[in-house]
């Protein structure tokens, strides 16, 4: 959680609020935070630390492991309507790239204000070449797109 | 979102579910009920108690609603990844 932290302004300038969970107390996120996360982050969490200690949360978004009483490593990206716009669940031994979060969000965020118009092939990162999906676009995004050099 | 008193009790978070239609003669199957979230489909709604720069309060996540949110689950503070 400290590398969200870390680059919190970043997500900010997207607009995004970020909201952690895990099935600890807000006692010992306080703790956390105080004791290491701000020593790695070099600030305080400037996010929400929800506290799920039942697992309901988790149990809805089906990433709380009954087994062992704790969340997996769940991320989701919410669009302003409320909508899953993305979704990715690991164990708990290998940690998430940000980076990739956020080259998700900005992907998202260009087709929603393009209202679907253009859509972003694999590997977009913003400045990168959109597809515009239609009739003409069919049988023909190899003409357009090229895995070596546009990816 | 209003300071919450730091009781005794651990907290936990619960589902904000919206009104379940319930017949009575087919009690609605709790497994169904508590469908898990899918990409394309309403994130569901729930509030948890929160620390928050300092505080101790609740998040609600339809409070974000007009924002992009990133929802983070983590297994545990104090874990090593």
């Amino acid at each position: 959680m400290s590398a969200v932290a870390a680059q919190y302004d970043t997500l900010q300038e997207l607009g995004v609020e970020v909201i952690s969970v895990s099935v600890d107390s807000q006692f010992v996120h306080k703790m956390w935070n105080d004791q290491e996360l701000s020593k790695m982050a070099k600030k305080d969490i400037p996010f929400h630390m929800a506290s799920d200690g039942a697992g309901n949360v988790g149990k809805i978004f089906g990433v709380y492991d009954e087994n062992a009483g704790v969340e997996l490593r769940g991320r989701f990206i919410i669009d302003p309507d409320g909508v899953i716009q993305a979704m990715e669940v690991m164990t708990p031994p290998v940690g998430r790239k940000l980076e990739e979060t956020i080259r998700q969000i900005q992907a998202f965020q260009h087709v929603r204000s393009k209202k679907g118009a253009e859509v972003c092939p694999a590997g977009w990162e913003p400045g990168k070449k959109v597809l515009k999906p239609g009739p003409a676009l069919v049988g023909n995004v190899w003409k357009e797109w090229n895995p070596f050099t546009d990816h | 979102m209003s300071e919450s008193n730091a009781g005794c009790a651990r907290p936990t978070g619960a589902s904000v579910g919206e009104p379940s239609v319930k017949k009575k003669e087919e009690p609605l199957d709790e497994e169904v009920k508590m469908s898990t979230a899918k990409v394309g489909t309403k994130a569901p709604d729930f509030q948890a108690p929160a620390y928050y720069r300092g505080n101790f309060t609740t998040v609600k996540l339809s409070d974000f609603m007009g924002k992009w949110v990133l929802l983070c689950f983590y297994p545990g503070d104090f874990t090593f990844v």
